[in-house]
């Protein structure tokens, strides 16, 4: 086989890939700008299920909602990852080596399982359901995330930095704030992305934690499918696809998934 | 500037001793060198004056203020390191006065210091550069500007040449020495390095499995180790088997004491040396050409002797390569056992 002919069935297999994953997606997107409210063809043109939404005060206030759910929860979850990584980074301690183990489990857990042992927990010590409650869900499911991203920079940090930082006279704060903060600096921006994005996207969690008519934006959309399935939720849905990808690209870019770009 | 005294000091990782009851006195504007194998305690004990380690009993003075519980960022100490320890997100010239700016010494008094010390390491034109824009060697001149601009009362040097190449070594130890000298400053210096030792510092400090085996100028500790371990740690050593001891004009020692010679004393030749100098007899096994100077292993009832002496200096041997090794009998060492 040569290899022009490998290069080539590589690239139709990537394509297919790539076809799999986004073909739903963009049939959503494209339907949100098609005028039929049945999905019907030939496409129209319009954008008249974004004014809708634009004037559904229901979903503004969801989204408005989750963003600020999603940065409350990016500004807890990056300080404590953050600090987190580093103690861990730092410090010898016993059962140091167990709670690392015990990071990784909540990002393979399914949601469903953590949304229902969040909600009995939460409603036997009574801080029951609403915003806190979700945000505290939120800041859960990310900060392994954070702490993920902010290690793999940490790994790389030669620790003797820090000793010639102390040798110059500098206390443990200013070591942290001029030696080891900028280092870490990319994998803090990532984690915080990532920790946007997890809580941005919850649905199952804020789903059993929120409610009702309190809700978040996947919530919403949840629950405006069951009553009938309308355009605007493909507009809603397209908007929030971009941004998540961006938040995304963005993560990836700092934390350098798949090496260089 | 200031002398340094740890006075019986232990220092375990574990239950591994690291410092066992080390008791040693750096003079005032004294350059030192800690010289001992990997795991002697050598990096430990620098480390332990650094403010790195806390000991877990002893005492050590830095001018005189005892420090022992002072954590490192409070002892006002230079450190330099083997690997440089630059800051990569920093300049030259911020690298150099971050020590300053951490004592909040004032813009211009900032400036003036780093301006000095990038002088004194002749860096002067390369204060806006990145640490990686620079050669090994230029990064080692930053480490010790960095290391002396807070005028701290003692410098550490932690293996600071080991990762130059030899000729740029050889400059740097020159430059090191003109610094340390210009400046007077007490300086503690870790190698594993001999040669670097001889070189460079005015006192010797060498160490073993935790413990002071021998301290004292160069030259001293050179010609007259302590123990077996000292002379073959500085320098080599030929002992003298018991089976050809008989005939030798020797030193008076006392019991438990073996007697050596070093590689440079040593002249060959296929014949008996002449009255008046120790000899011994072996066999010639390889003679190592190296420019200048030549090196000749022979083989003495067992032991693998070493003369080291100039190329032209060494006769042709003959036949089987039975020749004598000889020295001055003033040339011969007493040396206790361990």
């Amino acid at each position: 086989m040569s290899r022009a002919f490998l290069t080539l069935s590589g690239r139709v297999w990537l394509g297919l890939i790539l076809v799999f994953l986004y073909a739903p997606i963009a049939v959503m997107a494209a339907m949100s700008f098609n005028a039929s409210p049945f999905y019907q063809l030939p496409f129209e043109f319009s954008t008249v299920w974004y004014q809708k939404m634009a004037a559904n005060s229901q979903v503004l206030e969801a989204a408005l909602r989750s963003v600020l759910i999603a940065c409350v929860t990016t500004v807890i979850a990056t300080a404590l990852g953050t600090a987190a990584s580093i103690a861990l980074f730092r410090y010898e301690f016993p059962g140091k080596k167990v709670l690392q183990a015990l990071l990784f489990p909540p990002i393979a857990i399914p949601w469903l399982i953590t949304g229902t042992a969040m909600l009995i927990l939460f409603f036997s010590i009574g801080i029951g359901r609403g915003t806190p409650a979700v945000i505290l869900g939120h800041v859960a499911l990310a900060l392994p995330y954070v702490i993920v991203t902010v290690s793999a920079r940490l790994a790389s940090f030669d620790r003797t930095l820090e000793e010639a930082a102390r040798s110059m006279g500098a206390d443990t704060w200013t070591v942290v704030r001029r030696i080891t903060l900028p280092w870490i600096a990319p994998g803090v921006v990532a984690g915080a992305l990532f920790a946007f994005a997890v809580s941005f996207d919850q649905f199952v969690v804020s789903y059993f934690l929120s409610e009702p008519g309190d809700t978040t934006l996947p919530v919403l959309i949840y629950t405006a499918i069951r009553k009938g399935f309308t355009p605007e939720i493909n507009a809603i849905s397209t908007l929030i696809i971009t941004l998540s990808m961006a938040v995304m690209f963005l993560a990836a870019r700092y934390s350098k998934f798949g090496g260089d770009q | 500037m200031s002398r340094v005294d740890v006075s019986h000091v232990t220092k375990k990782f574990g239950r591994m001793t690291a410092l066992d009851d080390v008791s040693i006195t750096f003079d005032d504007g004294g350059f030192f060198a800690l010289l001992g194998p990997s795991g002697s305690g050598k990096t430990t004990l620098l480390r332990t004056i650094a403010g790195f380690h806390f000991p877990e009993s002893g005492a050590i003075q830095i001018g005189g203020q005892n420090v022992e519980r002072v954590p490192v960022e409070k002892r006002d100490i230079g450190m330099m390191f083997q690997s440089y320890a630059l800051f990569p997100n920093m300049t030259v010239a911020d690298n150099v006065g971050f020590g300053l700016r951490v004592r909040k010494v004032g813009a211009a008094e900032e400036k003036r210091r780093i301006g000095e010390a990038l002088d004194l390491v002749q860096l002067g034109a390369h204060a806006a550069r990145y640490p990686h824009q620079l050669s090994g060697g230029q990064r080692q001149r930053v480490a010790l500007a960095r290391a002396i601009v807070t005028n701290p009362r003692v410098l550490l040097l932690d293996e600071p040449l080991s990762a130059l190449d030899k000729t740029l070594r050889v400059d740097m130890q020159i430059e090191l020495k003109r610094i340390q000298r210009e400046i007077g400053i007490t300086t503690i210096f870790v190698t594993h390095d001999q040669e670097e030792a001889l070189t460079l510092s005015d006192r010797i400090g060498i160490l073993k499995d935790g413990r002071i085996v021998q301290v004292g100028p160069p030259r001293e500790v050179y010609d007259r180790p302590i123990n077996a371990f000292a002379a073959g740690f500085l320098g080599e050593a030929n002992w003298i088997p018991q089976g050809q001891l008989a005939g030798l004009s020797l030193p008076t020692a006392q019991d438990g004491h073996r007697f050596a010679t070093r590689p440079e004393v040593l002249s060959l030749s296929a014949e008996a040396p002449e009255a008046g100098r120790n000899g011994v007899t072996g066999r010639l096994v390889q003679r190592v050409f190296a420019g200048a100077m030549a090196t000749c292993i022979v083989e003495v009832e067992g032991e693998a002797w070493k003369l080291i002496a100039r190329d032209r200096d060494i006769p042709e041997v003959p036949g089987d390569g039975q020749v004598w090794l000889s020295w001055a009998p003033q040339d011969t060492m007493a040396v206790a056992e361990a």
